[in-house]
């Protein structure tokens, strides 16, 4: 093997780092040369926020040295501790959740912090056109004279990489950047990133969509349980073999058995939901799910998948139009009255709509029925009775707790998610609503929750799966529609679909123009 | 720099000792300002100790101190359980007074074992519909509870002011502002003859007991614990929101309107605009200190009445201040709430690099 004639711009050396009795980090090493694009593979819990938190200054290592190339090219040891430090040595990460100033322009936000407050006035035409040049050289185009709030999300990110470069940084980190990008807005971002790149710049590029991984990055660095477990060109490498890296063990192909798909469950006609002036609100939506059939929504996020979601889950009502399940009306908003209507609702936000944090696993997994006859008498809960179903669904559903009595805080995103999805499926409802359902979760809980929703498929459960992962649409919708601006598009056979017409649509496309 | 890091879980000698170094930590910080005007620190606090819980006499008076404070800490800690802020015990207080007296002062005639049920029920019912009106604007209007119910205090004071000075005045009392006393058969029973004890303090720790086992037993009281940690899972879970909220006013107005009945039918057997010295403010005091657990409120409230009375004591035997029982209990409440900072979270120092 040639060695890489690039200079080394970062290495990480024997990086280790404790939290009492777990190692987070495990003597890592990582060389990053310039002009490199790397890829940082790993499950939640790997060790991949806390290596960049010690790179970016938010902690400090307990073993090991970070070095960065100076001016003069020559590795020197990072002190750690500071991100102002990391910042001034050239680092720049950009964050999967922003930190821009919303009422600021995309140009008050690139220059704010990097001049005293005083001179800002007298030196912007300078940082004016050392941005105008960035632009023109990566390919960010963006209006940078109005107010960030204003700025699509996808446009609020190269504001936020613009912000990295004006700081003319030479290691760029990328936390999860296309988690708010349509398909074709992240190939707009990776034809940045390698421009970037071919002038020298070194990129780390943190995802778990493996594709993207393999079709952007150079070299693949897999963290699994704190511990370095490859570190390989990604030519020649393919995303099973990734996928198993990442969990260290095989993961079993999905299955997804025929099925045929019965009577309506859920139909919508004409319907709309939310204000008018409303962003996520939908208009004169037409849509049936079926039992036995999993229908797909895709679309960027707000764009009216929330008000539909809020439809199903009767946290709103529709403002016109016709709502039935199974013939009957769904009218007001009305929780309550979607749970006894046999409706399974998995919401988009587990921590904030799902669970609530200070109480037990076994009084989680009985919010929604405590007042069926099961769960009390005469007003007063039956708690040994609720301990025990907990416990049994606890073990049916491989929930890795204390026990019933934990509260469910103490539980990771995963374990939590199958306390919801035991609420939800154990009901046997006649339609599942399944918002975002794996966000944020591992390989494994992911590959679990699948499974447990092409399960209720299978039983003759209508599922309504809204979701921005494109990979998961495709893996488990029979039909998938998609919303753009509260317009919902026909559902169409998910065989015959290829991921950029939906990609299009997505951007505001019709389905004739995508196709 | 110091970080806190969240625990997953408490140690139970952790929580032992962080309790008993919160006390200590107390008077530790009150013995500072004692030493500074001179006094002998030692003296006083075993004066004070002694005046609070040094005979039975004494013990007695503190119980009698601790029985409204009971009532006012358990209004706060359902309340607050619930996320829902009422300042208002104060004037809750006053209602359940005024209504005692309205019932209980000569209204009506009837024997004991009914005129003294009547009168709980009417003062805990007078608590409970001034704390429901600030509900019905949070629910309805999202007015803040915090303002309305403080405001209403001084409402609700200056509306009895009014009428002991109008309607409601004893003309017997040579003048002063006062209400007719309540019937003997309005009155509750004393618990030892020639103490001030009276039936009042069984009914707190019967409500203590009480209020415990609804919060965690029933349907109703898992309706509001999930209310209070998470409004929004609740309403999405489909949980009766406003109604769970409506009762937590029902029940936290009830509880310091008793707090107001239970002064009049028991102690003071006439209503005064002096009757409370702040029973409804430092009931706050006394649901913070006891983690807002319904038990706690118990030995909570007999604390910070045990600190009073002791300081009236001491204040009396050396000539200190009695403004220290206020210092003791805010000593308190500091260590409490930075002892519960220590049980929540792990402290770790990172030491700085020299950049």
């Amino acid at each position: 093997m040639h060695p890489d004639p690039r200079p080394l711009v970062l290495s990480l050396t024997g990086i280790t780092k404790r939290f009492g009795p777990l190692t987070a980090n495990d003597h890592i090493d990582l060389d990053v040369r310039a002009g490199e694009i790397v890829a940082l593979l790993g499950e939640n819990g790997a060790g991949k926020t806390t290596l960049m938190s010690i790179l970016f200054g938010h902690y400090i290592a307990d073993e090991g040295t970070v070095f960065i190339a100076g001016a003069d090219g020559q590795l020197a040891p990072l002190p750690g501790g500071s991100a102002e430090v990391a910042l001034g040595a050239g680092i720049g990460m950009v964050h999967q959740h922003f930190a821009l100033a919303e009422n600021l322009t995309g140009f008050e936000n690139i220059v704010l912090g990097t001049q005293s407050l005083w001179s800002l006035g007298l030196r912007s035409g300078t940082a004016r056109a050392k941005i105008e040049r960035l632009i023109a050289d990566s390919g960010l185009a963006v209006d940078l004279d109005v107010p960030v709030a204003r700025l699509s999300v996808g446009e609020q990110q190269r504001i936020e990489i613009l912000k990295a470069l004006f700081r003319d940084v030479r290691v760029l980190i990328l936390d999860e950047p296309t988690a708010v990008l349509t398909p074709q807005e992240a190939d707009g971002l990776f034809a940045t990133v390698r421009k970037l790149a071919a002038k020298g710049l070194a990129v780390i590029f943190i995802s778990h969509k493996l594709h993207e991984v393999l079709a952007l990055c150079e070299r693949v660095v897999v963290l699994r349980g704190g511990a370095k477990v490859a570190d390989r060109p990604s030519a020649g490498a393919d995303r099973a073999m990734l996928a198993e890296l990442m969990v260290g063990r095989a993961i079993p192909a999905r299955e997804r058995p025929p099925s045929t798909p019965g009577a309506a469950v859920l139909s919508l006609r004409g319907v709309s939901v939310g204000a008018p002036g409303q962003r996520d609100r939908l208009e004169q939506a037409d849509l049936d799910v079926r039992a036995g059939e999993i229908v797909g929504i895709a679309g960027v996020s707000g764009n009216g998948q929330g008000a539909l979601a809020a439809l199903v889950a009767g946290l709103a009502a529709a403002r016109a139009g016709e709502a039935r399940l199974s013939g009957v009306a769904l009218t007001g908003a009305d929780p309550a009255g979607r749970v006894a209507a046999q409706v399974g609702r998995i919401p988009e936000d587990r921590h904030r709509d799902g669970t609530i944090g200070a109480l037990s696993v076994a009084e989680n997994y009985v919010l929604e029925t405590i007042s069926a006859p099961e769960n009390q008498r005469g007003g007063v809960m039956r708690r040994a009775d609720i301990r025990a179903r907990a416990a049994a669904a606890i073990r049916a559903y491989d929930v890795r707790c204390p026990g019933p009595d934990a509260a469910i805080r103490a539980l990771s995103g995963g374990n939590m998610q199958k306390v919801v999805l035991a609420r939800v499926l154990e009901r046997e409802p006649k339609l599942v609503l399944a918002h975002q359902p794996t966000r944020g979760l591992d390989i494994g809980a992911t590959t679990d929750v699948h499974r447990r929703l092409i399960a209720a498929r299978g039983r003759g459960a209508a599922v309504l799966l809204i979701s921005e992962d494109l990979d998961e649409l495709f893996a488990l919708s029979d039909r998938i529609a998609v919303v753009h601006a509260g317009h919902l598009s026909p559902a169409m056979d998910a065989a015959g679909l290829d991921v950029r017409t939906v990609g299009l649509m997505m951007a505001g496309h019709s389905a004739g123009e995508a196709a | 720099m110091i970080r806190f890091v969240p625990r997953e879980r408490t140690p139970v000698w952790l929580t032992l000792t962080v309790s008993i170094g919160s006390g200590l930590a107390a008077l530790l910080l009150t013995a500072i300002p004692l030493a500074l005007t001179g006094a002998p620190v030692f003296t006083a606090f075993a004066l004070m100790a002694a005046g609070a819980a040094g005979d039975g006499f004494a013990l007695a008076e503190t119980l009698t101190r601790a029985t409204p404070l009971i009532f006012t800490g358990l209004a706060a800690a359902v309340a607050f359980r619930a996320k829902l802020w009422n300042i208002g015990a104060e004037g809750q207080l006053y209602a359940g007074a005024l209504a005692t007296v309205a019932l209980g002062a000569g209204l009506i005639e009837a024997p004991s074992y009914v005129l003294v049920p009547l009168v709980l029920v009417g003062a805990a019912a007078a608590g409970a519909a001034l704390l429901l009106v600030p509900v019905l604007f949070k629910t309805r209007f999202g007015a803040d509870e915090v303002v309305v119910t403080l405001l209403m205090n001084f409402i609700v004071l200056l509306f009895v002011q009014m009428m002991l000075e109008g309607p409601m005045k004893d003309e017997m009392a040579l003048g002063w502002p006062q209400s007719a006393p309540v019937l003997d058969e309005a009155t509750l029973p004393k618990l030892v003859e020639g103490l001030r004890l009276h039936a009042g303090l069984v009914l707190a720790l019967v409500a203590a007991v009480g209020l415990h086992v609804f919060i965690n037993r029933t349907v109703w009281g898992f309706r509001i614990r999930a209310v209070g940690e998470n409004a929004r899972a609740a309403r999405y879970a489909g949980l009766p929101v406003g109604k769970a909220m409506a009762l937590v006013g029902i029940l936290s107005g009830g509880l310091a309107g008793l707090a107001g009945a239970s002064e009049v039918a028991g102690l003071k057997g006439y209503l005064t605009s002096d009757l409370s010295p702040g029973f409804g403010y430092a009931g706050i005091v006394v649901a913070t200190l006891a983690n807002l657990s319904p038990l706690g409120v118990i030995p909570a409230a007999i604390f910070v009445a045990g600190v009073f009375v002791g300081a009236d004591s001491m204040s009396r035997a050396i000539g200190v201040s009695n403004y220290l029982a206020d210092l003791v209990v805010a000593f308190a409440l500091l260590s409490v709430l930075v002892g519960g900072l220590l049980t929540r979270f792990r402290i770790v120092l990172v030491r700085r690099e020299a950049a």
